[in-house]
């Protein structure tokens, strides 16, 4: 360890203060949206300590627009997307990294694909599809291209690969069939690449936008993020603390989340990014 | 391995579902688009037939198409160095030894996890004229009055600038990772040897950063072609198509005005820069971005 001398004393506060005051602006906007959010209008660009607090906002929001018909609609979404990919996930990489069979390999070449062209680039045609097949405008239609994950295969299959083949083999010894073996052996071990593949996965689809406002056209079927921007985009004086609120409402099940778990959000980005 | 005739049937069938979702949702779509780019957009009792290059031309001679190319190049342009370096720069910090540096770590990344429509909100009251806290803050030095997303010159840049704040602790993680990685007593070598912190950095830090640099820019390439939501909030891609990029276009033929044929030909202009993408990380990644 080397000791701080005068010059580096400096420099070291000099980085701090830039650090912070990064920090400060990286959290401006989300701080702002607090206190508007939480004072009567007239505050809205009057920072008084004084100012009276107030869920007047929140009320009127939630009043304003059908949010428990969009919360439900996202959590229905985001389990649905969720629950499948989980179950595909695991039985593709299983195959691509414990079977030998002809064509693996290109077969993973073609998974790969997705990484770079995800589905909502293709929503041209995939609207054309859900057309064909009489989906348009369900929760069915959000969440099915999203399903199979190129993404969630290929950070299975490098867990998987890691699995020593002993604890196999005494699982074989014990009785275990192969899906037996992935269910007992394989499953168990990669928990904590279930638990960074299933933040990653529910903050995406809990924040997706693009796709569900091509595919939903409904009050029954629109999640979150496109009531809220079906909310503020309609006219209605533009009353902002009324829209901040509803902004910090439909993010705040995330938010909070995020805060109380802030370790493993950031860990479960981490191990899902290195590939 | 498993290997052998049953165990290959067991393989197909457990890789079957993903493969069959996969080839519905993104393959088919890929070669269909690539189909329906020549074919003409049915109209009424009007069914679609043959064009050729018709939709091409069409796009090629359609103004807003090149402007909605153009700005998605500067928008680009704009956002990836900058998301990039604010990235290695937060990971740098929160990394040494500053006080309060998980607060900061969690200041910086908490952009990532809230939705891009909601902060979008957020930022459209900032830049508002006259009550926006950004005009309201130029006024201090008489600098206010600026309709910052009502005028083509500057409301890319509020786009822009929105993108850089969303993605900088985003990427910032990987970088973490990363820095992780990097073995401890190299730096310990290296305060004996007597350099300082800016040649250590500059020689030793970056070099072993360049493959996470690499990953993390091809991520923010794809992106700047993806990442149109809060256009939506912002601008809807006005004024004058100032903000308009290609996804949000494609969006707006293909959902607004139902002209398919001329979507999909647009649907392939993007593909094509994300194959490009695609391969310049294949190649940059053989020539290994890495001293050893």
């Amino acid at each position: 360890m080397t000791r701080l001398g005068g010059e580096n004393r400096l420099s070291f506060s000099l980085e701090t203060l830039g650090a912070w005051l990064l920090g400060l602006l990286w959290l401006a906007p989300l701080l702002y949206a607090v206190w508007t959010a939480f004072h009567p209008g007239e505050y809205a660009t009057n920072f008084v300590l004084t100012a009276p607090l107030t869920l007047q906002n929140f009320v009127a929001a939630w009043n304003a627009a059908p949010f428990a018909t969009y919360f439900v609609n996202t959590m229905v979404l985001v389990s649905f997307i969720l629950i499948g990919q989980l179950v595909l996930s695991t039985l593709a990489a299983f195959a691509f990294a414990r079977f030998a069979f002809s064509g693996r390999d290109l077969l993973f070449y073609l998974v790969l694909i997705q990484l770079m062209i995800t589905p909502d680039v293709l929503a041209v045609e995939n609207y054309r599809t859900m057309y064909a097949l009489g989906l348009v405008d369900t929760i069915t239609a959000i969440g099915l291209p999203y399903i199979a994950s190129a993404f969630g295969i290929f950070l299975l299959r490098q867990t998987f690969k890691t699995v020593p083949r002993e604890l196999e083999d005494a699982a074989r010894v014990e009785g275990c069939g192969t899906l037996g073996v992935l269910w007992r052996v394989y499953v168990p071990l990669a928990r904590p690449t279930y638990i960074a593949y299933g933040l990653v996965s529910v903050s995406f689809h809990w924040n997706n936008f693009l796709w569900p406002l091509i595919i939903t056209n409904s009050v029954s079927t629109r999640p979150l993020t496109v009531g809220l921007s079906v909310f503020s985009s309609t006219d209605q004086g533009i009353d902002w603390s009324v829209i901040t609120a509803a902004t910090l409402m439909t993010s705040a099940p995330l938010l909070v989340g995020f805060l109380l778990f802030q370790r493993q959000f950031v860990q479960s980005f981490m191990r899902a990014g290195i590939r | 391995m498993l290997t052998g005739r049953r165990n290959a049937f067991l393989a197909w069938l457990l890789v079957l579902p993903a493969s069959v979702l996969l080839v519905v949702f993104t393959h088919y779509p890929v070669i269909g688009t690539a189909w329906h780019s020549f074919m003409s957009t049915p109209r009424g009792r009007r069914p679609a037939r043959f064009v050729g290059l018709e939709n091409y031309q069409t796009m090629l001679a359609d103004p807003i198409f090149w402007k909605a190319f153009y700005n998605n190049l500067i928008y680009a342009a704009g956002t990836i160095p900058l998301s990039v370096a604010l990235a290695l720069a937060m990971a740098v910090l929160v990394s040494s030894r500053i006080p309060g540096r998980g607060l900061l770590r969690m200041a910086y990344f908490t952009p990532t996890v809230l939705p891009m429509i909601a902060v979008a909100n957020i930022w459209l009251f900032f830049y508002t004229p006259g009550y926006g806290l950004l005009d309201q803050f130029l006024a201090l030095f008489g600098l206010g009055g600026t309709n910052w997303l009502g005028s083509p010159d500057t409301a890319l840049w509020c786009v822009i600038v929105v993108s850089i704040w969303k993605e900088a602790g985003f990427f910032m993680i990987f970088y973490l990772a990363a820095l992780q990685q990097i073995p401890p007593d190299l730096r310990e070598a290296a305060a004996i040897e007597g350099s300082g912190r800016w040649y250590f950095f500059r020689r030793v830090t970056l070099p072993l950063l360049m493959p996470t640099t690499l990953f993390i820019t091809i991520n923010a390439v794809i992106n700047a072609f993806r990442l149109v939501d809060h256009i939506f909030i912002l601008t809807r891609g006005g004024p004058d198509n100032a903000t308009s990029v290609l996804l949000f276009y494609i969006y707006e033929i293909g959902f607004k005005f139902w002209d398919e044929g001329l979507a999909s030909a647009m649907t392939i202009v993007l593909l094509a820069v994300l194959a490009a993408t695609a391969i310049a990380q294949f190649v940059f990644a053989e020539k290994r971005v890495h001293y050893q």
